[in-house]
């Protein structure tokens, strides 16, 4: 077969551009400019699935959005994609294409034994059959139906297509490039505003590349043609094609996607494949246009049925003829321009109109074409199992309830018309609410919410002369608000036909024994039976109806099912439409995908990564890194086949020994300056601030308002009225936006500013009997002895050239130091530090070490500040003024913070003194209790003791104070241990700190 | 997504803001005396009204600076945005 159903000379394809494609694993040849639907037509393939629950075969119905059938599975690119809408992908060469929920083939599938079983699946089946037994779902029920009900096959294989982001504003955002769009659009720009216009088809002109319209002597096409060439020369005006805006949120943010690389044949490797936009619009005119709904009758989704105007689209841009002897059947006049279009292209089509006889200028022109035309027909089903081959039609009775004949015509393709719905899917998401138009039977958006507009089709004006005229004229308005400027723009002189009335006929009665299936939802395979038993069964809400028929879910989101579902739910009920309301529109209007959706944050990409200055030389040192937070940290310095815990003893080990050096540039740090400084730190630490000397330190606590410890530090004094604060690297962002809290909210009077310098400033800790002998040779012009630089005492430094802050703080509990530098020279800091300590002997620890270290020194940490505690619970009530007030002080009084069996920190070693206790582990007395075992704390920081050389752990547990000595169990569930420990102080190496103040 | 108006550097995306909670809770002064109950009204209960709300925003991303805005918390409406030593 070689597109035998191709039109010479017509539609917008390139016929110079053949292109081989796919479908089901047989080649076939389309056109550059083709869908995988229109080439598929033309090659005259109509079978191209099952439907959902039935399996019934199924076949192309729209010739877009609209298209509720053809979900394929696509290969494009190298890489595959399920539920692909075949009348929105383009046609690429090397486009593989396969029909997806049928098993072994579309041709003959297994699966469509439910379509005679039919009686077994009626309206909520699956909530009333799968329901029970529970144990069921999981082994029999779900396997059961995700098997026989499956859509496409999603790829286990990592995505490698690269997907984007991009945030724009604009003054106008207009969606869609019908005629209403276009000129929307045109008179805004004009205005000099700064328009997005976003066109979800390859090509612009929406309606008017198909409607037989002039619009000042040219055809809508060229019309269009002319308007677009001339916005693209307008420097404030984007176009966009291949662009859908799918979700309308708060304050007009709305969300696009563009498919930028999917019809390309050779895609360059940074062109992504959709690009997904954050579009801020001062004002959005929605010109979404309408949707042709379909009239319902028996078997109507048999391939080979379609939309009128989808009929039209596939001759007119695509020049496929969608079948040779086809059936117009319409409640409506549109549809006549697809019957005369048939007849232009010599093929006889004969119209079944619901009206009677009369007048208007298509109906009179189809006439005067010899067009064969019955009034008051209807088509009552359609015959033929994979492919239409005639229709049962009737002659209506006066009142359309019933038949007067019935006969049956040979045809290919029926072809149906039941008027228009309006696109209100983004005006509804925008909060508009929607007001039911008894003229054209649907909803249209009625009050704005947000600053939008609907105009055109998709505001339920049909005729091109009114949309050109209200489009012109709001795109001119709302312009003018925001630029202040107007030109007025002549409005062009327009051709088109008049259309008498619609008739209100929407499904055609079942003639007497008669029991086809008449489905309002393809997509979920509803029929007119189903929705009629959810009703019986006592369902109202038209929410529980959809839910429980599934009526308008999935990807369609009832584009083409909704308002006749809606009309059914009325009529049963003997409503009308505007009772039974409508349910929520939600974005996506159509589906995206999740690359899109994710973007370029994937992966590494997924947050930014901080690195220290010092990073490269860390990776070169065979650091295995760890994630803090944003920061990489090296967690230790892998030597041979060293295992993670033979390298952080071997380090912890060293500094205990010799003296270490760790990247502490991670920590967070804060500067503060201003004359109030002290006050400020003396309200925010738990302890006393206020008489701290210059080129001192001091640890601190500082605590919420509830009273629980938010974070420690040490902050030095630099000078009269300049401290330098440091933070925990977790908590580094928090305490600056608590810091600002306080000094811009609650004590503006204090005279003070405070700004991070994490940044600014590499850091190293030096750390170990040996740390002075380092720093001495480091600074060999300072006095760095323990009388001139004492424990908690700072000094600045000349570091060759360049200068240094050094503390001598400690966190491992050693002698030791922590030098600052500009960040700049972090790395050749580290670099003269490691030359200078080879004959220390020193070495690099990594985060892992530096646990060990302050975890068997008893020091908290994040593990045990971890929003729970108060400065009690983890020994720091020292650090508790009794005298000042400070922030979260009040909280302190509460009766449970001071009861007398209060949590406290402890310290644990097991009595194997061999087995290392699982952080997490609970505390209980009884191993063997009943579960719940009352639990009487939690192992919070594990270490293999280097000094002891056995396991050690931190945790904390109730009544700590009374339990030193006590023997309880360590139980971990989650690693299946349970380890007897003894109950020891939490300061398990040097009880006095006499090696911080040697 | 809102669109908020820093009262400091103009319109900007939430993505850049923090929310701050009620706006309207004043801390009990430094070494006053606080009942329990005035103190657990400061650090736990907060209204969760419908309607119009005052709030903290901080902007981290921008200036750092704290400020109020007078948010609808049913259509998001952001009535005004002012600075934090301004009524709002
Ligand atoms: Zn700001």
């Amino acid at each position: 077969m070689s597109q035998n159903f191709r039109i010479k000379g017509e539609g917008l394809i390139n016929r110079d551009e053949p292109i081989e494609f796919k479908f089901n694993r047989k080649k076939y040849i389309g056109y550059k400019g083709d869908t995988l639907a229109s080439a598929l037509l033309a090659n005259g393939i109509h079978l191209i699935g099952r439907s959902f629950k039935y399996h019934r075969p199924r076949g192309f119905f729209g010739a877009g959005v609209d298209e509720p059938n053809a979900k394929m599975q696509v290969e494009i690119n190298g890489h595959s994609e399920p539920n692909i809408n075949a009348t929105e992908i383009e046609l690429v060469e090397g486009l593989s294409a396969t029909s997806q929920n049928c098993w072994p083939s579309v041709e003959f599938d297994i699966g469509a034994i439910n379509n005679f079983l039919n009686k077994f699946f009626p309206a909520g089946f699956y909530y009333k059959t799968f329901m029970w037994p529970k144990s069921f779902w999981y082994k029999v029920y779900e396997p059961f139906i995700r098997k026989a009900a499956g859509l496409g096959v999603a790829s286990l294989e990592k995505d490698k297509e690269r997907y984007e982001h991009k945030y724009e504003y604009c003054d106008l955002l207009v969606t869609g490039s019908g005629p209403a769009g276009l000129a929307g659009a045109y008179s805004a720009a004009k205005n000099g505003a700064k328009v997005i216009l976003a066109e979800d088809k390859p090509r612009f002109g929406g309606s008017l590349l198909t409607d037989e319209v002039t619009i000042d002597n040219l055809s809508g096409k060229a019309w269009a043609d002319k308007i677009i060439s001339e916005l693209k020369e307008m420097p404030n005006v984007v176009l966009k094609n291949r662009s859908q805006v799918f979700g309308y949120y708060d304050h007009n943010m709305t969300v696009m996607f563009e498919r930028t690389g999917d019809h390309l044949e050779k895609k360059s490797k940074y062109t992504p494949r959709q690009r997904l936009w954050y579009i801020r619009a001062k004002e959005v005119l929605l010109s979404t246009g309408s949707i042709e709904r379909p009239i319902v009758f028996g078997n109507n989704d048999t391939p080979g049925v379609f939309l009128s105007a989808a009929a039209k689209e596939y001759m007119k841009v695509y020049g496929v003829l969608i079948g040779k002897k086809p059936i117009i059947f319409t409640n409506n006049d549109s549809a006549y321009e697809t019957a005369i279009e048939f007849k232009k292209n010599a093929v006889e089509p004969l119209i079944l109109d619901t009206r009677e006889d009369q007048d208007s200028e298509l109906i009179n022109e189809a006439k005067s074409m010899n067009i064969n035309i019955k009034f008051s027909y209807a088509v009552i089903a359609a015959n033929g199992y994979k492919k239409v081959k005639s229709a049962t039609i009737g002659k209506l009775n006066k009142d359309k309830t019933n038949f007067e004949t019935i006969e049956t015509i040979d045809c290919d393709s029926i072809c149906v018309s039941g008027f228009w719905t309006p696109t209100v899917h983004l005006a509804s998401q925008s909060g508009n609410k929607l007001r039911f138009d008894d003229k054209i039977d649907a909803f249209v958006p009625d009050k704005s919410k947000q600053n939008e507009n609907s105009i055109g089709a998709s505001n339920g004006t049909f005729t091109l002369k009114e949309t050109l005229k209200s489009s012109f004229k709001i795109g001119s308005e709302v312009s003018k608000k925001i630029t202040k400027k107007e030109n007025l723009i002549q409005l062009p002189n327009t051709n088109e036909r008049k259309y008498s009335s619609h008739d209100k006929f929407w499904c055609s009665p079942l003639p007497k024994g008669k029991h086809y299936k008449r489905f309002v939802d393809f997509q979920n395979d509803v029929a007119v039976s189903d929705i009629e038993v959810a009703l019986r069964e006592g369902y109202r809400s038209i929410e529980h109806v959809k839910r429980y028929t599934t009526l308008g879910m999935a990807t369609d989101q009832g584009r083409t099912s909704n308002l006749n579902g809606l009309q059914l739910v009325a009529n049963v009920e003997k409503k009308i439409v505007p009772q039974v309301g409508h349910t929520t529109f939600r974005p996506p209007f159509t589906p995206i995908t999740i690359g899109t959706i994710v973007g370029r944050e994937i992966g590494k990409e997924y947050m930014p990564t901080r690195k220290t200055p010092m990073h490269n030389w860390h990776q070169e040192n065979n650091a295995v890194w760890v994630d803090a937070g944003a920061w990489k940290r090296p967690r230790y310095y892998k030597r041979g086949n060293e295992t993670l815990l033979e390298a952080s003893k071997r380090e912890a080990k060293n500094v205990r020994e010799h003296v270490g050096i760790c990247d502490v540039t991670t920590l967070g740090k804060i500067d503060i300056k201003g004359p109030d400084s002290a006050e400020f730190l003396n309200r925010i630490y738990t302890n006393a601030w206020l008489k701290l000397p210059i080129g001192k330190a001091r640890y601190g606590v500082m605590l919420r308002e509830d009273g629980i410890v938010m974070d420690d530090g040490t902050t030095t004094r630099i000078s009269e009225n300049h401290y330098h604060m440091t933070t925990t690297t977790a908590q580094a962002a928090n305490v600056l936006s608590h810091l600002e809290y306080y000094l811009q909210i609650v004590w503006p009077e204090l005279n003070v500013n405070v700004v991070s310098t994490t940044e600014q400033w590499a850091g190293a800790a030096i750390a170990g009997p040996k740390s002075r002998d380092v720093l001495t040779k480091l600074f060999p012009k300072l006095d760095v002895s323990n009388e001139k630089l004492p424990f908690m005492g700072y000094m600045k430094g000349d570091l060759f050239g360049v200068k240094a802050r050094i503390f001598r703080i400690s966190f491992s509990g050693e002698l030791a130091y922590e030098v600052n530098i500009k960040s700049d020279y972090g790395l050749s800091m580290w670099e003269k530090i490691i030359e200078i300590g080879e004959e220390f002997k020193i070495q690099p620890y990594g985060t892992e070490a530096l646990s060990t270290l302050r975890i068997e020194m008893g020091h908290v940490a994040g593990p045990e500040l971890d929003g729970r505690t108060i400065p009690y619970d983890v020994s720091l009530e020292g650090l508790v003024s009794k005298k000042k007030d400070f922030i979260g002080k009040r909280s302190l009084e509460k009766e449970a913070f001071n009861k007398e069996n209060r949590q406290k920190i402890v310290g644990l070693v097991p009595l194997d003194k061999k087995s290392s206790i699982p952080e997490g582990s609970h505390l209980v007395e009884d191993k063997n209790a009943k579960v719940p075992n009352p639990k009487l704390g939690h192992v919070s920081s594990s270490c293999w003791s280097v000094e002891k050389n056995n396991p050690f752990s931190l945790a904390i547990v109730k009544d700590g104070k009374n339990m030193i000595g006590k023997k309880l169990y360590a139980i971990s569930p989650l690693k299946n241990t349970v380890i007897e420990v003894e109950i020891i102080s939490s300061h398990y190496v040097d009880h006095e700190g006499k090696r911080v103040r040697s | 997504m809102l669109n908020i108006k820093c009262p400091h550097c103009g319109d900007r995306s939430q993505k850049e803001f923090a929310y701050g909670g009620d706006g309207t809770v004043k801390r009990p002064e430094l070494n006053k005396d606080v009942s329990d109950k005035d103190w657990d009204n400061f650090v736990y209960l907060r209204k969760s009204p419908r309607g119009k709300h005052i709030e903290l925003w901080h902007h981290i991303a921008g200036c750092r600076q704290w400020f109020r805005v007078l948010r609808d918390t049913v259509t998001h409406e952001i009535y005004k945005t002012s600075k934090i030593d301004e009524d709002i």
